[in-house]
This record gives structure tokens, C-alpha cells and sequence, in this order.
């Protein structure tokens, strides 16, 4: 049979196209720009070559704020994903306590990230916060003002809080779309709970969970307004992570080069990090259905 | 387009790489790129290779301007060097 070849479909993409280049596209080469200059006013600047990259890449505060950025991210995606596939699979099938239960679940991502940042802030403040006076009351210095180590775990507990819910729907939509047949089949084997989880449930949850973990390792590099709201970074910088860094620099001190060249750093970070892990699992998936034709 | 703030580097920079993109896409409608393996540890076409080439680009670049004393150029004859590498055998 003769296929009939045709991309004028192709033109369909245009607007989105479009809309790409003016959001995104002509924003990072404008960001290129200024990364090699120092601009002081629409007329007013000096071309400085590699200079601010050099800076920006011997910068000790930033090389802390990317060890912490990574230790973060890395710290919420080991908790977040086992937690809501686990979520996913105790979550009720059918029935009114399915709605009930999907509505409770996704109730935290609703939450604007700053409220989630005072709703946190309010609940551990030792007077008032009902976490923290109880801390206080069993005897604990609960102080996220003044303790590192309760700054980093009040702030990972609440991202877990917050976007747990993202990966446990993910894999619930996951879990849905896989047919009896295959249940069937397992229970005429005799398989254990274990291995149907092993070899059902997680193979089937491959895409749904890379989709999860890329879009949580992105969003946890890029935190921002949650941080900033429930310690300001602090105590000292123990809190402070990438964005807070930039923020300062770009916004507060007004230094658009050297934030500029920052930012393409972190951007080049990202890049690269999602790249990896996408094509990883990508081929992983590859190598997965080889054996099964196999 | 003075709003852009331009400056005589980056406008080289973004054309060569609107120049490889353009080319790249000729070269794709005129031979199809075969998704095929080479030294890098997974199968790639063309367009993944030039993507992995210029990513590296901007690492050695990165590494030489923060970390080294040494010239742009040199980073800049290694990249070419290791994405003409990798577009041939990787």
C-alpha cells in the first residue's frame, strides 16, 4: 500500500511556537547578553567578556548554595516518590471513598506555594504553631529560627507535604490504567504481592514516574517562595538555596551581569541533570521491551 | 532590537547556532538521520549527537573560564573538536 506522506501539520505548532520565543526563547538570549556585560541603565554599559562567569563560578557562597540545592533535591525525591507510589497502591479503588480520598490527596497541591510557606511558618512557631508547641511541650528546642537542623527538616517536611500528593496521583492514574488480565494472570500463578508490584505495578508505572520524578527534581531545584517565607533563607544561609541566591543578586542588589551569568549556570545545571535522567530511563525502557520480545 | 542590549559576540554566537539548526534541518530533508549506535553508551541520531556536543560545549567552556588561566579559544578548539568527534563516531 502506498502511504501518502503530508507534514503539513507541521504549521499547526506555529502559535506555540510563537508563544515559545517570546516567553522563553528571546527572555534566555536576552539573559546571554547581559551575562557578558554590565549594564547600569538602558544607556549606560560595558562589555566585560568572561569576567562575571569566572566570578560567579569561584563564588564560595554559590558553591555552598548548589551543594545544599542538591542535597535538597536529591533528599525530597528519595522520600517523595517511594512514599506516593506506596500512597498510590493503598489508595481505595471504587466506591465514594475514592473521590473522597482522591479529593483529600490532592488537597495540598491546590495551596498557593507562599500560603503553603505562612501556612507552615504558623504551625511551628513555638507560642501559637501547633507543631511546634507540642515539640516545645514533649521537651524538644523546636526553634526553626535559630537551628539549622530544624530549618532543613521543617522545610523538606513540608515540601513532602506539599507535593507528595503530585506523585501519589501520578501513579494512581498509573495503577488505573493497568488491565485485570494481568492481575488474573499473577493470581493464577500464585505470584506474591510483592511480585506483583514488582513485575505489574512498577514496569507499568515507568512513564508516569519519570514525568514525576523530572517535573519534582526541576520544581525542587527551582524552589523559591516556600523557603523564603518560612525561615528567609536562614539561620545564616543554611536554607538559602539557588533561587534565593539569585533573587538577592538580581533583584536586591541590582547586579544583572553577574546574576545573568548565574543563571545560565544554573540553567546549563538543570539541562543537564534531566537530560541524564530522562535519556536514562528512556533507554532503560528500551532495553526493558527488547527482552520481552526477546 | 537595542532593548536586546547586543553586543558583537553574543549576536556571532546565536547565529552560528541558528546557522547549525538551519543546516541541520536541511541535512535531515535531505538524508533522514538513522537512529544508530556508536561510542556513546546509547543509540542517537544526528540532532541528539549535536545536542550532546553542544552541552558538553558549554561545560569545557564553563570549566576553562572558572577554573583555568587558559584562553576562550583553546576551550573553543576542543568543544569543535570533541562535537566533530562526536558527530562522526558517537
Amino acid at each position: 500500500m502506498h502511504k501518502v506522506q503530508n507534514n503539513r501539520a507541521w504549521w499547526l505548532i506555529l502559535p506555540m511556537l510563537l508563544l515559545v520565543a517570546f516567553s522563553a526563547i528571546i527572555p534566555l538570549m536576552t539573559v546571554v547578553n547581559y551575562s557578558v556585560q554590565d549594564v547600569f541603565d538602558a544607556n549606560t554599559r560595558y562589555f566585560t567578556g568572561t569576567e562575571w562567569f569566572r566570578e560567579m563560578l569561584n563564588d564560595p557562597d554559590l558553591h555552598a548554595a548548589v551543594l545544599r540545592q542538591f542535597a535538597f533535591s536529591l533528599t525530597v525525591l528519595a522520600i517523595e516518590v517511594p512514599l506516593g507510589i506506596g500512597i498510590a497502591l493503598l489508595m481505595p479503588k471504587k466506591g465514594w471513598q475514592a473521590s473522597a480520598v482522591l479529593i483529600l490527596v490532592t488537597m495540598p497541591l491546590l495551596i498557593p506555594w507562599n500560603v503553603v510557606g505562612s501556612i507552615w511558618q504558623i504551625f511551628t512557631r513555638g507560642d501559637i504553631g501547633l507543631m511546634g508547641w507540642s515539640l516545645r511541650e514533649l521537651g524538644y528546642e523546636y526553634n526553626i529560627t535559630a537551628s539549622p537542623v530544624d530549618a532543613w527538616l521543617t522545610i523538606v517536611l513540608m515540601d513532602v507535604w506539599h507535593w507528595t500528593p503530585l506523585i501519589a496521583l501520578l501513579c494512581y492514574s498509573g495503577l488505573r490504567s493497568i488491565p485485570d488480565a494481568y492481575y488474573q494472570a499473577a493470581r493464577i500463578d500464585r505470584a506474591s504481592r510483592w511480585a506483583v508490584f514488582r513485575f505489574i505495578q512498577l514496569p507499568k508505572l515507568t512513564n508516569v514516574l519519570v514525568i514525576g520524578i523530572l517535573l519534582r527534581f526541576m520544581h525542587s531545584f527551582m524552589i523559591y517562595a516556600e523557603p523564603f517565607v518560612l525561615t528567609g533563607g536562614g539561620p545564616g544561609s543554611s536554607t538559602t538555596f539557588l533561587s534565593q541566591s539569585l533573587t538577592t543578586m538580581a533583584i536586591g542588589q541590582q547586579d544583572l551581569g553577574p546574576s545573568a551569568a548565574f543563571s545560565l549556570i544554573y540553567f546549563l545545571i538543570i539541562l543537564l541533570v534531566s537530560w541524564v535522567f530522562y535519556t536514562a530511563i528512556m533507554n532503560m525502557q528500551k532495553d526493558n521491551k527488547k527482552q520481552g520480545e526477546a | 532590537m537595542e532593548w536586546m542590549v547586543w553586543t558583537t559576540p553574543t549576536t556571532i554566537f546565536f547565529s552560528v547556532i541558528a546557522a547549525m539548526l538551519a543546516g541541520m534541518t536541511a541535512w535531515e530533508v535531505a538524508s533522514p538521520s538513522i537512529e544508530r549506535k556508536g561510542f556513546l553508551p546509547i543509540a542517537t541520531t544526528r540532532g541528539d549527537r549535536l545536542f550532546i556536543g553542544l552541552l558538553s560545549a558549554a561545560y569545557i567552556h564553563l570549566m576553562v573560564v572558572g577554573f583555568t588561566p587558559l584562553s576562550l579559544w583553546l576551550a573553543l578548539g576542543i568543544s569543535v573538536l570533541w562535537a566533530l568527534i562526536l558527530m562522526r563516531w558517537g
